[in-house]
């Protein structure tokens, strides 16, 4: 068998970044090849330099890195000597490029029209017509409805999966040979995210093209490459085609980071989360820690001088819960499904109607003092470690706040105080004098854990508290999480979007859309017989980490 | 849209009228007595109590704010103390003079502060950036009567090519307009440098680049109309910085707009003169932002409809 000539070759590409320190190497030596028609996915955890080599292989690198060495092959023909001009015509031409945030990659103030038309024009692909025909045919093809309308309207006016339709719309229009696409349904919904993946497997055999899909995400690997190149600290860790990195992955790091995907159903026929220390169950009441009656929390009601009209509809509605003591609520939904809100409402944080007691306190209507001893109760851990640490704060300082605010000890005795949560969140006691800069994204959480046990609560609202991390790094921190539950009795109200993570916490289940729980129960009765139509489509879309041929073979061979 | 427009206007009149009782109050309690200055020197108390009582400063404060009140809503701003006339026909004789002072200035600060911030921003950390962001704080720190001088010493005195004060021809605006734009040329360089850096950075310009559109249709197409939105906003507010620039160029080029009015009444202290520019000027605030708030929808998209 002879290998087909490739479209796109990479050898030995390098990047070096500028920094005050010097250059410092980023991407090291990286080499693979693109064959005509197929699908390669670059994976890898972040900061292993998937994006860049995109970034280089379209020559957009920001002025802070250069291209230190290695070549780069389109066709046969070199493209990091190009001069500016041929780059530009090769740019939305013969490779286009999508990128990670829908939200943000189109010119808000342009109309969907003229973004369009702009790359059609410039590269003459208006197939014989104008090239506002050319655009409507392209809505057509990615599936907008209405594409004439669609074409005066802005950015603004479409939801995120639309927005990312118009930019595969965009990226297609000019017939490239080569799609890039950085992420492209990571900032997506699920559900929506299931529909992107089938739109880009399907233009990709009526465009022709070839297509380089990064993504971090080993689910969305399965489900779409052909082969698959593994980075890591820029470096290739290895490639080679789908079923061999999935089934006989010969570096360790391959292995590890398969492992530690987390997968839906992973946890069918038990109750509770595993458990991972061998501590004896802590002694706990056993009526619930958090009651919530009736909860509806509106946004935005009268405002201004002249508020009047009528209130935008409740973004809760009449929600009913309870959480036990040394128990996990799983709150599960898509954007905009009101989880936060949620969360967000039961700690006080915003004005709800409805009843919302912890621990026996009803906090609806309390004065800022009488609230103080309950939020002791009651603290939040929040999605970005890097935006919920003051970057000017010691991290002891971060974490000792909480017991200074509510005067708790002597300065002193603080430091000691502090001292034990590091070492209780797996960090060093003198690691207390450094700054939030000095840490990982997966140490940094553990520093927001330590501040949020700082006041000893009883109930800690997590908040798409592992969403930012890399898998490896989240399976550690959720490790974590259920090791102060066992050991400490903590209840977790615990928000997320991904179902597998949800899965792997929970004792107990809601399932959110639009404001109110479409379904509720154990874990076992949501994940293994969901009743509900959308909690079903929500667990059909979610990705499986598993090629689908080896799926096939497993039920192949099970039958046989 | 409507609606929202209506509140704007109820709170500038709410804004006005709160300027009017504070520069009411303020002038009262001024040390000085416009009715002994307009009595004389030579005056006795008898005559200066006359002359109050002519002008109706005899009466009780509220009563002379309300008699005020009620004048401005008919239009009539009082008469002036000195120049027998009407402050109202004063004002409007010299209001064109200091639109186009004032337009020209405003079309210098922007076209100035718009290139170079632009071309700061493309050039960041270049040669062009540290050269204009210096200019441009020089510009911000100087006063600016030392601008005027300058500017008058080089082209007027030493290069005669434009006149040295006066009003009339197109000559004339030009050192004005220099020196009141001058100094806002180097404010919104900056801010059109920090909005440009931030727009280049945004997930969109690059799209546009990726699609291969040239550096300069990135940044003229999808970039600057972006960068506008912040500037145009600061537009409406900088018309009140504007006006107290006005003061100082009409006062040096002795240029007859209400800058130079308000500068002769507050050193006669005639009190309905300075009442009467300090409203037009807050008026002038008031609109400026008005204007800008209207043409935010025009310019961003997602403000429109609600």
């Amino acid at each position: 068998m002879t290998t087909p000539e490739p479209l796109l070759a990479i050898t030995d590409l390098s990047i070096d970044a500028r920094t005050p320190e010097g250059l410092r190497p980023v991407l090291d030596g990286v080499s693979f090849a693109l064959v005509p028609g197929e699908t390669l996915c670059l994976a890898g955890e972040s900061g292993s330099g998937k994006s860049l080599t995109a970034l280089s292989i379209m020559r957009l690198l920001s002025p802070s890195l250069r291209q230190r060495g290695g070549s780069i092959k389109l066709a046969g023909r070199e493209l990091t000597t190009l001069p500016e001009r041929a780059m530009r015509q090769l740019r939305g031409g013969d490779i286009a490029m999508i990128f990670q945030e829908p939200m943000t990659s189109l010119n808000p103030v342009m109309t969907i029209g003229a973004q369009l038309t702009e790359a059609i024009r410039i590269h003459g692909a208006t197939d014989g017509g104008s090239a506002e025909t050319r655009a409507r045919a392209m809505l057509d093809a990615v599936h907008i409805n209405e594409p004439a309308r669609r074409l005066g309207q802005y950015p603004h006016e479409l939801s995120g999966g639309m927005r990312q339709r118009v930019m595969i719309a965009m990226a297609l229009s000019c017939r490239p040979k080569v799609l890039i696409a950085d992420e492209p349904t990571t900032a997506l919904d699920v559900t929506v995210q299931a529909q992107i993946l089938t739109l880009m497997r399907e233009l990709k055999g009526e465009f022709g093209t070839s297509i380089i899909l990064i993504t971090h995400d080993m689910g969305v690997v399965a489900e779409m490459a052909d082969r698959v190149a593994l980075l890591r600290a820029g470096r290739m860790v290895e490639q080679g085609s789908l079923t061999q990195i999935f089934e006989q992955p010969r570096e360790a790091y391959t292995k590890q980071l398969l492992d530690a995907v987390p997968r839906l159903g992973a946890f069918r026929g038990t109750d509770g989360p595993p458990r991972v220390t061998a501590a004896p169950p802590p002694v706990l009441p056993a009526g619930p820690i958090l009651f919530v009656r009736d909860l509806e929390v509106t946004y935005g009601g009268a405002t201004g001088w002249f508020g009047r009209g009528s209130p935008p509809p409740p973004v809760v509605k009449r929600v009913n819960f309870e959480l036990k003591a040394g128990e996990t609520l799983g709150l599960v939904g898509e954007s905009g499904s009101g989880k936060s809100t949620i969360g967000k409402a039961v700690l006080g944080l915003i004005p709800f109607t409805g009843e919302v007691v912890i621990d026996g306190v009803a906090i609806a209507g309390l004065s800022p003092g009488a609230m103080k001893p309950v939020r002791r109760k009651a603290q939040m851990i929040f999605q970005d470690p890097y935006a919920s640490l003051d970057p000017r704060m010691s991290v002891g300082e971060s974490i000792a706040e909480p017991l200074a605010i509510h005067g708790i000890g002597t300065r002193n005795e603080r430091r000691e105080r502090v001292a034990l949560l590091l070492r209780r969140v797996h960090l060093t006691p003198d690691q207390a004098t450094r700054y939030p800069h000095e840490f990982s994204g997966g140490q940094r959480q553990r520093i927001c854990i330590a501040r949020a046990l700082a006041l000893e609560p009883k109930i800690i609202v997590a908040d798409e508290s592992v969403s930012a991390l890399d898998v490896s790094v989240r399976a550690h921190v959720l490790d974590l999480l259920l090791e102060l539950q066992e050991e400490m009795g903590l209840s977790y109200l615990f928000i997320s979007h991904d179902m597998a993570v949800v899965e792997r916490m929970s004792h107990q289940v809601a399932v959110m859309r639009g404001g109110a729980f479409v379904e509720t129960g154990s874990r076992r009765a949501v994940f293994e017989n969901p009743v509900d139509t959308y909690t079903r489509a929500l667990m059909r879309a979610v990705p499986v980490p598993i090629p689908s041929t080896i799926r096939h073979q497993d039920r192949v061979t099970a039958s046989a | 849209m409507a609606s929202l427009f209506a509140q704007r206007i109820v709170q500038a009149a709410l804004i006005l009228l709160g300027v009017a009782l504070v520069t009411f109050l303020l002038l009262h309690y001024l040390p000085a007595d416009p009715a002994a200055l307009i009595a004389g020197r030579s005056a006795n108390a008898q005559m200066i109590a006359n002359v109050r009582h002519q002008l109706g400063l005899d009466l009780p404060l509220p009563l002379q704010f309300w008699r005020y009140l009620s004048g401005l809503l008919r239009g009539d701003l009082g008469r002036s103390y000195i120049q027998r006339s009407e402050v109202a026909t004063l004002i409007v004789a010299r209001i064109p003079a200091t639109l186009v002072l004032m337009l020209t200035g405003i079309l210098v600060e922007v076209a100035l502060g718009l290139v170079f911030g632009i071309l700061a921003a493309v050039k960041r950390n270049g040669f062009a950036d540290r050269a204009v962001m210096t200019l441009a704080f020089v510009g911000v720190s100087s006063p600016q009567f030392v601008i005027a001088l300058l500017l008058l010493y080089v082209f007027a005195a030493e290069l005669g090519w434009f006149p040295m004060s006066g009003y009339g021809t197109p000559a004339h605006v030009v050192l004005p307009a220099l020196t009141l734009g001058l100094l806002g040329a180097g404010w919104y360089a900056r801010m059109v440098r920090s909005a440009m850096i931030d727009v280049l950075n945004q997930d969109y310009v690059r799209t546009a680049r990726a699609k291969g559109l040239s550096w300069r249709r990135v940044i003229l197409r999808h970039a600057l109309p972006n960068a506008l939105l912040p500037i145009v906003a600061m537009i409406g507010i900088d018309i009140g910085q504007f006006m107290g620039g006005v003061v100082v160029v009409e006062a040096v080029y002795g240029w007859p707009g209400i800058g130079q009015l308000a500068w002769q009444a507050i050193q006669q202290v005639d009190v309905p003169i300075i009442m009467g520019v300090t409203l037009v000027s807050s008026l002038a605030i008031v609109l400026g932002n008005l204007l800008a708030d209207a043409v935010a929808p025009v310019l961003d998209p997602r403000i429109r409809g609600r």
